[in-house]
Parts: C-alpha cells; structure tokens; sequence
C-alpha cells in the first residue's frame, strides 16, 4: 500500500511520454509524406502540430516539477523524473526536426522534384522505428534494448552519407539542380540530428537503471 | 464549490497572549488540507477551533466566527458534542482505550446511544476496513486489546473510532509524528482514500509530509496566515516570501 498513490502518479507520468512520442513519431512521418507528395497542406499541418508537442512537452515537464517539489523522491524514482524531463527535450528537438523539414516542403513549393525520392523516407522509417523502440525500452527499463538502438544510429549516418554523395552528384551534374539538391540535403541532415536525439533517449533509459550517465554511440555528424 | 469549513477574522487568546491574528480561511470539500508552520505558530490552536477543542482551556478566548457547511458551531444555540461528532479529531500519540479493538471502535456509536449488537459489529467491521487495519485484525478483533497493538495499527484504530460515528471532517493534528516512516506512509496513503468520503484537515511539523499528502496548504507564522493555495503552488512558487523561506528551509 505505502506510495501507491505516488506510483500511480509516476505510470501517468510515463504514459504522458509515450503520448508525446506517438506524437512527434506522427511529425516526422507526416513530415516525409509531405515531402514525398509535395503536401503543402499538410507541411502546414505539421508546423502547426510543434505548438500542441511543445505544450505537451510544458505539461509534462509541468508534472515533473510537481512531483520533485512534492513528493521527495529518491534513488530509481529521482532518476525516472530526471530521465523524463531529459527525455522530453530530446523530443521535442525530434519534433522541431520534423516541423524543419514541413518547412523545407513549403520552400520547395510547387518545383518539380529532383528525383524520387527513396533513401529519405527509408531514413525517416528507420528513425521512427527507433524512436517507437527506444520509449519501448524505457518503459521496460531494457538497457540492453537501448544499446542496441543506439548502435543502430550508424545504419543511419551511412544512409545520410549515401543520400549526401547522390545529391553531390546530381550538383556536379547539372548546377540548376543545387537549389533543390540543397533543400533535400536539409531534410537529409534533419533526420540524422533526430537520429542522435534518439540516441541520447537510450542513454536516459540505462541512466534510469542503472544511474550511470555514458556516452553510448558518438555519431560522425 | 461552497467550502465545508470556513473561518472568518478567527483570533484566539491564551490569556493575554494571541495565538491567532484574524484568520480566514475556505476549506474544501473532499480535500486534504495541510496546515504547516514553525512551531508555536498557531496551527494546532487554529485545527482546535474547528471543533471546539480549545473551549475547555481555562482563560482562552475566542473571536470570529467558524462556519461547518455555512453555519457558525459558536453559536448559542450549537452543541458542542453534536459539533465533534460531525469534526472528528486524531491526535499526534495514538490514544487508544485499554479495551478490545472491537471497544474501542463502537465507543462512540455507543456514546451516542446505539446498543443493538449486530448493528455495532457492522459498524465496527466497516470503520475497521476504512481505516485500513481489518485486514490486520479481524481474528482476534473481539479479544485483543486496542493498546497492544503497534504505534502505526493504533494510530490506524483511533481514525476507525474517529470513521465510526460518521464525522464529516476529520482533523489531524501531527498524525504520524510517534510513528516510524512506513506506518507513516501508511496512513498518508489511508488519508488519499479518506478524502472521498470526508473533508481532511492536518497539522504537520513534516513540510514534506504536507506536500505529499495535500490538495491545499496554508502557511502560518506568529498566529497569522501568510500564505494559503493549492499544494502545488506552494510548493513550486509560493507568492510571500516568507513561505519561500520557510519552505527552503532559510527561515529565521
């Protein structure tokens, strides 16, 4: 019986984080349809959508701050609050990416697309599901889950190489292509800083059981 | 939401001296109030005037009014008993009698004139599973003595004779201060559920006692109340500076 009404208050914590998470998972691939279809409606929606993530992210830092002030907590329960309000930062960068990258549809506007577009999205999906698995492993408290997420921010440092060398080519090709060759190296670098925010996500998880803050994967970028 | 306790320029003497400076205060329904302050600040004075405790100190006296559900328990034609039988009070030493658990906790019902036995059992049964200690007690119940159980089940007996005769306010003055920090946690926990039933009112030298347990804290200092809001506030960004200081513990 003792603290049930604190652990309570602490699951609801952690469900208010994976809501958040669904959310900004909801951005970066809306983000990338967007991009994939030329949606300006739809970049527009991504934009507006920042402002209710950043008020979830008050909200709950909000409720972090309740509790610390009130309930007094200690040892692992300290470090869940700790790792939550560092956890809904890196979020809600996540999502500033994603509302970069409904910015950068709007630039391009109605120019004709450069070529289709592949190892984007294939770098947006990864991400997602990394981002899906790393709150998966906080709630679980799995460390081993998280090292091995964040081992796979390499797979996407390669992707972002790859799509970096295409683009090069495609500038050296033909220099009215730079424009649009840069927009796309933009999105290209918004989804690799999403990568590494991830990352730091996984860190927060073994911090959680552990209490050990460690570097777990430097990215190239 | 009209309060269920309500004080209005309450000041109270002892002798000459004033231990309360015309306090006012809106308690509300279903909550858990916390009254905090150093000591000797007028909190457990003020928890008294709720219910008529201080009235049988000699050469005290009292002005202002103390309003239960928008009447005033001063006035004249009030009874006193009636008035604690409705505000209901737990002490800071668990003060069980040296009769049975079962004893203990029909007392009052007793008191107040209710004698059929099957009716006390029940009584007995669900102030005992309200106050959380059935479990704990119900073999020997009938047998065992109410003084030799542990500080925490005690404390836990005497909120189930407060529960048997249906009060609608409990006060608690320094509830868990005799007890060891799990029977504390304990009767915080006990006191989350209360307060769907009742209105709570505690007096705590345990700030953070206050700030895990309540909705609403008031802050009192040389008899006056400096600062009254929601728990939360208070302890996140108090307004008077006083509370800040008292809170982070700079004060004096």
């Amino acid at each position: 019986m003792p603290r049930e009404s604190f652990d309570h208050k602490l699951r609801l914590l952690q469900d208010e984080l994976l809501v958040m998470g669904s959310m900004v998972g909801k951005a970066i691939a809306r983000a990338i349809e967007a991009l994939k279809d030329r949606n300006l409606e739809m970049a527009r929606q991504v934009i507006a959508n920042d402002l209710k993530i950043n008020e979830k992210r008050y909200k709950i830092e909000d409720n972090c701050l309740e509790l610390l002030a009130t309930q007094q907590p200690m040892a692992g329960d300290l470090r869940v609050i700790v790792a939550v309000l560092s956890i809904i930062t890196d979020l809600e960068r996540i999502a500033d990416h994603a509302e970069g990258i409904a910015k950068i549809v709007l630039m391009l506007g109605d120019e004709p697309p450069l070529k289709p577009l592949i190892d984007v999205p294939r770098m947006a999906t990864k991400i997602d599901d990394m981002l899906r698995r790393s709150l998966t492993a906080f709630i679980e408290s799995d460390t081993e889950a998280a090292k091995k997420i964040s081992a796979e921010d390499d797979e996407i440092d390669n992707l972002y190489d790859q799509i970096y060398r295409e683009l090069l080519l495609f500038m050296l090709q033909d220099p009215r292509t730079i424009s649009r060759a840069t927009y796309l190296l933009w999105v290209g670098h918004n989804l690799e800083r999403m990568a590494d925010r991830v990352t730091n996500i996984c860190e927060r998880v073994v911090f959680m059981v552990s209490g050990r803050i460690e570097e777990m994967n430097v990215s190239k970028y | 939401m009209e309060p269920k306790i309500e004080t209005k320029s309450l000041s109270f003497y002892y002798g000459v001296k004033q231990a309360l400076r015309n306090v006012t205060l809106a308690i509300k329904e279903h909550q858990i109030t916390a009254l905090i302050g150093p000591s000797g600040c007028g909190k457990s004075t003020f928890l008294r005037c709720l219910n008529r405790m201080n009235e049988t100190i000699p050469k005290t006296r009292m002005e202002g009014e103390v309003l239960l559900d928008g009447k005033n328990i001063y006035s004249p034609g009030e009874d006193m008993v009636e008035v604690r039988k409705r505000v209901g009070m737990v002490f800071q030493q668990p003060n069980p009698f040296p009769k049975s658990i079962f004893g203990n906790v029909i007392f009052g019902p007793t008191m107040l004139g209710i004698n059929h036995k099957a009716r006390l059992e029940g009584i007995a049964e669900r102030s005992l599973r309200a106050a959380a200690l059935w479990d704990e007690v119900k073999d020997d119940w009938k047998k065992k003595s109410g003084v030799s159980l542990s500080g925490g089940q005690q404390q836990r007996l005497c909120i189930a004779r407060v529960l048997a005769v249906n009060p609608e306010v409990i006060l608690m003055d320094e509830p868990c201060s005799a007890l060891d920090p799990l029977a504390t946690l304990k009767i915080e926990e006990l006191m989350q559920q209360l307060k769907m039933q009742y209105t709570i009112v505690v007096v705590t030298h345990n700030m953070q006692q206050a700030a895990r347990v309540s909705d609403w804290t008031g802050f009192f200092l040389m008899g006056e109340m400096v600062e009254y809001g929601p728990t939360k506030v208070i302890f996140t960004n108090p307004q008077d500076r006083r509370t800040e200081d008292y809170i982070t513990g700079r004060f004096g």
